[in-house]
């Protein structure tokens, strides 16, 4: 996609936006920013499903890795902060924000609140999902739960709607397994085949969740081991766009009306599936790395339309 | 005079030679106690089959730029998340099959055998 077609977009999605705000703002004026499932449900109530969606904007943030600090790239902080910049500049404000996970480096506390501190600096609402990074608390996951879990159900999964587009957050970083890859878990199936039930098959579905959903390398663990039955429960819908962080790449997959996307990090790049001898942080030259973070910026539509994915590069 | 004194300074310098041989065979008699070690290094345990004797006190060292754990499949030990250097140890009693992995990077999966 050329940068003229995306400022085109951009004017266009611009002015059917404004006529769209007063869902929207009805919407976060109940959240009031902060998620809970009893606020998100009454917003679902007032928001227009099936064939009455409303284009908007939402970017994706992703693995900031706060608190890391090799070689790689000894100043995340900064990376993550010209990221936000990056959102804060965007010629269209995003009506959200998604966080796909590795939002620390070490789930400590302390990063767990800086991220939360640069992601405020926005000024819209950010929804997060955990990567594995966040579990390694005593707790396994209790501190991710704890900053960012308000609401949520089970280790950490909710839903919610806007301008008619369906979200689905998953966590599937939870309570590994030796041997295996990433995991949902038959509570977490359980709940989003019931999450799924009401919904009409025109609903755009946006389904968030660290690891990819596919099997982009098996032997670097690059997989969700039941991920076949998730995609089971989200076959019939006509457009579903999975979201995932953890590889620190852009990846890209279709199979049928699924279509999904690995992102970048804001922290540091991994190398491409195979290409070393592990998946550990890939060391580039200075004034390369900017060029390998980045974040993504999603357009809706309308309807049945893919849903438009732009990622951009910090530099 | 000078003769007390050398017999003094004699008995100093065999003492500041026996004393510290003493305590480097105690140290050996302690050292004695079986120790082995894992190296945690490209997303891999190395070695990843270690068999030792009972008693025997295994230390794993991060090497890489990515935290890992070390935790037991059957959750009788864990490490927490190890960043880069960071060691855990853990002591070997009974004879059996210990298989762990990364909680984190769950395709890391290695065993310590214990055999009397």
């Amino acid at each position: 996609m050329s940068e003229q077609d995306v400022r085109g977009m951009d004017r266009r999605g611009l002015l059917m936006r404004c006529a769209g705000w007063a869902g929207a703002g009805a919407l976060y004026t109940l959240s009031g920013g902060v998620f809970s499932s009893m606020m998100m449900d009454a917003a679902r109530a007032a928001v227009p499903h099936g064939g009455r969606t409303k284009p908007f904007t939402f970017v994706q943030i992703s693995d900031t890795h706060l608190g890391f600090d090799k070689a790689a790239n000894p100043d995340v902080r900064a990376t993550c902060l010209a990221s936000v910049a990056k959102i804060k500049a965007l010629a269209q404000k995003p009506d959200l924000v998604v966080h796909t996970g590795d939002i620390s480096h070490l789930s400590k506390d302390a990063q767990f609140d800086d991220a939360k501190a640069i992601m405020d600096g926005i000024g819209v609402p950010v929804f997060y999902i955990p990567g594995e990074h966040d579990m390694l608390d005593e707790g396994g996951g209790k501190a991710f739960l704890a900053h960012f879990g308000k609401g949520s159900l089970g280790r950490g999964w909710y839903s919610f709607d806007h301008n008619g587009v369906h979200f689905v957050a998953l966590n599937n970083v939870s309570d590994l397994k030796p041997g295996g890859m990433a995991h949902l878990g038959d509570d977490q199936l359980g709940w989003l085949k019931q999450d799924l039930a009401g919904l009409s098959a025109s609903t755009p579905i946006v389904v968030l969740g660290h690891i990819p959903l596919w099997t982009v390398y098996a032997d670097w663990g690059w997989g969700t081991d039941d991920s076949a039955q998730a995609l089971a429960l989200l076959g019939r819908f006509g457009s579903v766009t999975v979201l995932n962080g953890h590889i620190h790449q852009v990846i890209q997959k279709v199979e049928g009306n699924v279509t999904f996307h690995s992102a970048r990090s804001t922290a540091y790049p991994q190398p491409a599936p195979g290409a070393a001898p592990s998946p550990g942080p890939l060391k580039v030259p200075a004034a390369q790395l900017p060029t390998m973070l980045g974040i993504r910026t999603a357009n809706f539509t309308t309807g049945q339309a893919p849903i438009a994915l732009i990622d951009t590069p910090l530099a | 005079m000078e003769r007390p004194s050398r017999s003094i300074l004699r008995l100093a310098i065999s003492l500041a030679i026996t004393v510290p041989a003493l305590g480097f065979v105690a140290f050996e008699a302690r050292g004695a106690a079986p120790a082995a070690a894992v190296q945690i290094k490209d997303f891999a345990f190395a070695p990843q089959l270690l068999t030792v004797k009972p008693g025997t006190t295994v230390t794993w060292v991060n090497s890489d730029e990515d935290p890992h754990t070390v935790t037991a499949t059957d959750k009788s030990f864990h490490s927490a998340a190890l960043d880069t250097r960071d060691k855990f140890s853990f002591t070997f009693t009974k004879p059996g099959q210990y298989g762990y992995f990364c909680s984190l990077h769950p395709h890391m999966t290695a065993k310590v055998i214990v055999r009397g």
